[in-house]
C-alpha cells in the first residue's frame, strides 16, 4: 500500500518489515521520531535509553543473543556511541545490528555541523545513505540483511531534509527472522576484543570491505546509473541527489546509495563515458577526496558548491549553473527588503519554568556552563545568562573545572546548568568527578520531567518507558548523594526570591552542591498538568499605574510586548509608554508579576 | 489552480505551535488519494519554540527535491503576516496567496525595538493583486472557541483554490487525520474558510 511517510517514519518501517526485536535511542533532532514511531509496533521491544553509547551497547547484546536491532540517534549522538561502534566492527554480529545517525546540515537543532560520512572510513562499516522516504524503507530492510551477510554493523546516514521529509512509500508486512535465539559461549575469541583475538579481527575487517565493495559493484540496488546527456555526468548521494536532479534532469547521473566503500569501478566506467565530472555533496568533500585519490579527475566539486550549511535547490543553482548548463544563475529582483525584517528566533514557551530560573541567575551576575537543551534559548537576549556551552553533560565539568583555576576568588561567582534528561545522558560521572576531586561547583538541574526540546521523550526520571508505562524513576537527591554530593536542595524556579537565595547561599559554598527545581514540568507536557499551579484568570497590566519602566520586558515573555505612546500615570508619572499582556498567551504563571517594580502587573480579577 | 503534470509548490509559513503540520498533512493525504507524487520538508526541534516554521510542500507526476526553489512558489500559504512576507521574494509572479490576518508580534517588536511591517495585505496586493487572499483564520477560530483551528480555516480557504478537487475530498482527509473528538470542529472550521473564498467568486 502506498502511504506518505516522514523519512524517520518509513526507516522505523523498514526495520519492523525486515523483522527487528530489539530499538534503542536516545533522542536527538532529527531523529528523534524513528524511536518513537518503531515503539508502535508491538512485535518489537523499544527503549529510550540513557544515552547513545547504551543505546548501542544493548542493541550489541540483542545481537548477539540472535535478534536484529536499529539504534537511532543524531549527529552527535554517534560521538558518544563511537566507543562501541569502533570495536562492534571488529566482533561483527549476530543478529543484524544498524545503526541510524541523522546529520544536521545548517544547524537547525544542534550545536556542530558533522558530516557522519567519515565515521564510515573511520570505524571501517559500511553506510548506506537513503534520499527519500521509500529509501529510507528500502536501504533499512536492505541494511540488516548486509549486516547478517558480511557480519558487520551496518549504518545509515539520513540528515534532516531526508528525515523531516515526507513522500510516498510502498510499505511491506514483517518478515520474522530466521536466525535462532541464544547465546554462544564458543565465540568468545570473536567477541572479546582482547588485543590477541582483536589482531585477528582486524585481518578480517579487510577482508569484509573488499567482499562489501564487490556487493557495491555489483548487487546493492541502490547505486543506479542515468546516462542522459553526456557532457556533464555528475555523482551525488542522499538528498543532494534529488536537488542536482531537479535542476539538471538531462545530463548523466551516478547515484550512490551505498557512500562506503565505493564502487571504484563503476564511478571509473562512468567517468570514462562522459565529458565533464561534476561531484555534488552537502558539507565536506567526502566523495570527492576519494574520487581524486583514485585517479580520476573531478572538474568540479567543493571548488563551486560551498562546504558549509545545508544545500538547496537555490544554492546549488547559484553555484553549478554555468558549469552545467552554460547559462548562467540569475536571482529574480526582490520585491521586499526581507533582510530587513524583524526576525523570530526561538523562545521560552510562555510560562516556562527555565524563564525565571535564568532571570534569577542573571540577577547574580553568575557564569553560566550551560547544557544541551531548550535552556540554551537563555543565551539570547534579553536574558543574556549563559556563557558557556558545547555538549551533553559538559556543564557539569566545566564549571567545576573553571573553580581549579579561580580558587577561593571563584566562589560565587560561576554554577552548570542542565536539564533532567541532559543530567542522566552526561551529567553523572562529571557530578562524580567534581565530588572525588574537591570541586566547589554548584550544578542545577532543571527538572522538567521530560526530554523537552526533542518533542517530549521519556527518560529514566520521568516514571514512564517510551511506550507510557509505568517505570522506575530516578531520585535525582538520593542520586547525588550516593555519590557523595552533602548539599542538595530544591527550589521552586517559579519563586524568584526563593531561587535567589537558594542559589546565593550554594554558589558561595566551598563544596560541591545540587540544586533541583521542583515541581515544575515542562509547559508542553499535558499529562503532568503544568499549568493547574498557576492562577487564572491570567495577569494583567494595570495601565493607570505602569511607568512604562520596561523592567517585565527582560524576561522575554511573548505574552508580553510594549506600546510607545507617551503619557502620564493616574498618580501624575511621566512615562513613555505601558507594557501590555496578550490574553491569548498568558498562562498565569505570575513571574511577570514579581518582576514589575511598581506593582503593576497584577492577576485579572483584582 | 489546477493540478497538473508539472511540478506545484506550495509553501507554509507561520510562527512555531500554529499548526503548519497538520495542515500540509491534510493536503498531502488529498493530493495522494488524486494520484500524485507528494514531498514535503518542514523542520523540528528548537526551531519549534515560538520561532519562524516553513513546510515546503511539492507535488505533481515524478517530484524529485523535497525543497522548493526560492521564486518558484505557486501557492503561499501564510500564518502570520510577518511570516508572510518574509517569503515574498520566494513567489513566482503569478502566484496565489492565502494570508492569515493575524499578527504574533516578534521579540524586537515586543520589547520596542523595532516595528512591525505596516500594510502587510497591502504590499501582497500590490505586487499579486487579486491573487493575494487576506483570510480571518484566527478570528474565525475564535468565534469557533478554539484558536488553535486557525490552520484549518486557512487550509479550507487554500482549498478552494484547487478548482478540480471536491470538497468530499478534503473533508475525508481531515476525518482521517484527526481524532473523533476534534473533527466537527474542524470539519466546520474548515468549510468556513473555503466559505471565505468561495464567497468572492475568485478561484
Amino acid at each position: 500500500m502506498k502511504r506518505i511517510l516522514q523519512g524517520n517514519e518509513a526507516i522505523a518501517r523498514g526495520a519492523w518489515e525486515a523483522g527487528v526485536t530489539v530499538g534503542c535511542a536516545y533522542p536527538g533532532t532529527p531523529s528523534s521520531e524513528i524511536m518513537s514511531e518503531l515503539s508502535r509496533y508491538p512485535e518489537v521491544y523499544t527503549e529510550w535509553s540513557t544515552n547513545e553509547k547504551v543505546s548501542l551497547e544493548v542493541a550489541f547484546g540483542a545481537s548477539l543473543a540472535g535478534g536484529r536491532a536499529l539504534v537511532a540517534m543524531k549527529h552527535v549522538g554517534l560521538n558518544v556511541a563511537a566507543d562501541p561502534l569502533m570495536t562492534m566492527a571488529y566482533t561483527g554480529v549476530k543478529g543484524g545490528l544498524v545503526v541510524v545517525v541523522a546529520d544536521d546540515p545548517g544547524q537547525h537543532s544542534s550545536q556542530n555541523e558533522q558530516d557522519s560520512r567519515h565515521w564510515t572510513r573511520f570505524g571501517k562499516v559500511p553506510m548506506l545513505e537513503p534520499a527519500d522516504s521509500a529509501e529510507c524503507r528500502d536501504f533499512t530492510r536492505i541494511a540488516f540483511d548486509m549486516s547478517e551477510r558480511f557480519d558487520t554493523p551496518v549504518l545509515v546516514r539520513s540528515e534532516t531534509r531526508v528525515s523531516h521529509s515526507d513522500s510516498p512509500v510502498d510499505t511491506g508486512e514483517r518478515t520474522e527472522s530466521a536466525l535462532p535465539k541464544g547465546l554462544s559461549r564458543a565465540d568468545a575469541p570473536k567477541q572479546v576484543m582482547v588485543p590477541a583475538f582483536a589482531r585477528m579481527r582486524r585481518l578480517e575487517i579487510d577482508r569484509r570491505m573488499e567482499r562489501l565493495e564487490a556487493y557495491a559493484e555489483e548487487e546493492f540496488p541502490g547505486n543506479v546509473t542515468e546516462f542522459g546527456d553526456l557532457s556533464v555526468g555528475i555523482i551525488a548521494s542522499g538528498v543532494s541527489y534529488l536537488y542536482a536532479k531537479e535542476l539538471f534532469p538531462d545530463y548523466s547521473f551516478l547515484k550512490l546509495g551505498m557512500v562506503w566503500p565505493l564502487p571504484r569501478r563503476r564511478i571509473a566506467d562512468f567517468c570514462r563515458k562522459v565529458k565533464k565530472m561534476i561531484v555534488v555533496e552537502e558539507l565536506d568533500p567526502f566523495l570527492e577526496t576519494e574520487i581524486r585519490a583514485m585517479g580520476i579527475r573531478v572538474r568540479h566539486g567543493k571548488d563551486l558548491v560551498p562546504s558549509i550549511g545545508e544545500l538547496t535547490p537555490a544554492i546549488l543553482e547559484a553555484s553549478l549553473a554555468k558549469a552545467v548548463t552554460g547559462r548562467k544563475y540569475r536571482p529574480a529582483r526582490p520585491r521586499v527588503r526581507t533582510g530587513e525584517l524583524p526576525g523570530r528566533p526561538p523562545n521560552f514557551c510562555a510560562g516556562c519554568g527555565h524563564r525565571p530560573l535564568f532571570y534569577a541567575l542573571k540577577k547574580l551576575g553568575v557564569f553560566v556552563f550551560g547544557d544541551i537543551g531548550c535552556y540554551t534559548l537563555s543565551v539570547a537576549p534579553p536574558l543574556s545568562a549563559m556563557h558557556a556551552s558545547t555538549c551533553m553533560g559538559a556543564s557539569v565539568g566545566g564549571a567545576y573545572g573553571a573553580g581549579k583555576v579561580l580558587g577561593k576568588e571563584g566562589l560565587g561567582k560561576v554554577c552548570a546548568v542542565l536539564g533532567d534528561s541532559t543530567f542522566l545522558h552526561g551529567g553523572v560521572a562529571p557530578l562524580m568527578d567534581a565530588v572525588y576531586n574537591r570541586g566547589y561547583s554548584t550544578t542545577l538541574i532543571l527538572d522538567n520531567r521530560i526530554t523537552a526540546m526533542t518533542g517530549q521523550q521519556d527518560h529514566p526520571g520521568t516514571g514512564r518507558t517510551i511506550r507510557g508505562d509505568e517505570a522506575p524513576m530516578v531520585d535525582y537527591a538520593g542520586l547525588a548523594r550516593a555519590v557523595g554530593v552533602r548539599h542538595v536542595r530544591h527550589i521552586d524556579p517559579y519563586n524568584i526570591a526563593e531561587t535567589l537565595d537558594v542559589v546565593r547561599e550554594e554558589l558561595e559554598r566551598d563544596d560541591a552542591s545540587v540544586i533541583i527545581t521542583r515541581d515544575s514540568p515542562c509547559i508542553l507536557l499535558r499529562r503532568e498538568h503544568p499549568r493547574d499551579r498557576f492562577r487564572h484568570p491570567l495577569y494583567r497590566v494595570r495601565e493607570e499605574t505602569c511607568r512604562g519602566c520596561r523592567a517585565c520586558l527582560n524576561i522575554a515573555c511573548p505574552a508580553i510586548s510594549w506600546r510607545p505612546e507617551p503619557g502620564m500615570t493616574a498618580e501624575g508619572q511621566k512615562r513613555k509608554g505601558t507594557a501590555l499582556i496578550n490574553p491569548e498567551q498568558c498562562v498565569g504563571c505570575g513571574v511577570c508579576g514579581q518582576v514589575c517594580t511598581f506593582g503593576s502587573i497584577v492577576p485579572k480579577e483584582s | 489552480m489546477s493540478t497538473s503534470e508539472a511540478t506545484t509548490n506550495v509553501f507554509f509559513s507561520g510562527v512555531g505551535g500554529q499548526g503548519t503540520i497538520l495542515a500540509s498533512n491534510i493536503l498531502g493525504q488529498v493530493l495522494l488519494r488524486a494520484g500524485y507524487d507528494v514531498k514535503k520538508a518542514e523542520v523540528h526541534g528548537m526551531a519549534q519554540r515560538g520561532g519562524d516554521v516553513t513546510t515546503h510542500f511539492r507535488f505533481g507526476a515524478r517530484v524529485h527535491s523535497p525543497l522548493i526553489r526560492q521564486g518558484d512558489v505557486d501557492l503561499l500559504i501564510a500564518f502570520e503576516l510577518l511570516e508572510g512576507l518574509r517569503y515574498i521574494d520566494w513567489l513566482k509572479p503569478d502566484a496565489r496567496i492565502v494570508l492569515n490576518n493575524h499578527r504574533i508580534l516578534p521579540p524586537a517588536v515586543s520589547l520596542g525595538k523595532m516595528e512591525y511591517p505596516a500594510d502587510v495585505a497591502g504590499t501582497f496586493r500590490k505586487h499579486f493583486g487579486g491573487n493575494a487572499h487576506l483570510v480571518e483564520g484566527t478570528g474565525i477560530a475564535r468565534a469557533l472557541g478554539n484558536i488553535q483551528v486557525a490552520n484549518v480555516v486557512l487550509l479550507g480557504a487554500l482549498s478552494f483554490l484547487f478548482h478540480d478537487l471536491d470538497e468530499e475530498r478534503w473533508l475525508e482527509a481531515l476525518r482521517e487525520l484527526l481524532p473523533p473528538r476534534l473533527q466537527e470542529i474542524n470539519v466546520r472550521a474548515f468549510l468556513e474558510g473555503r466559505g471565505c473564498l468561495a464567497g468572492r467568486g475568485q478561484g
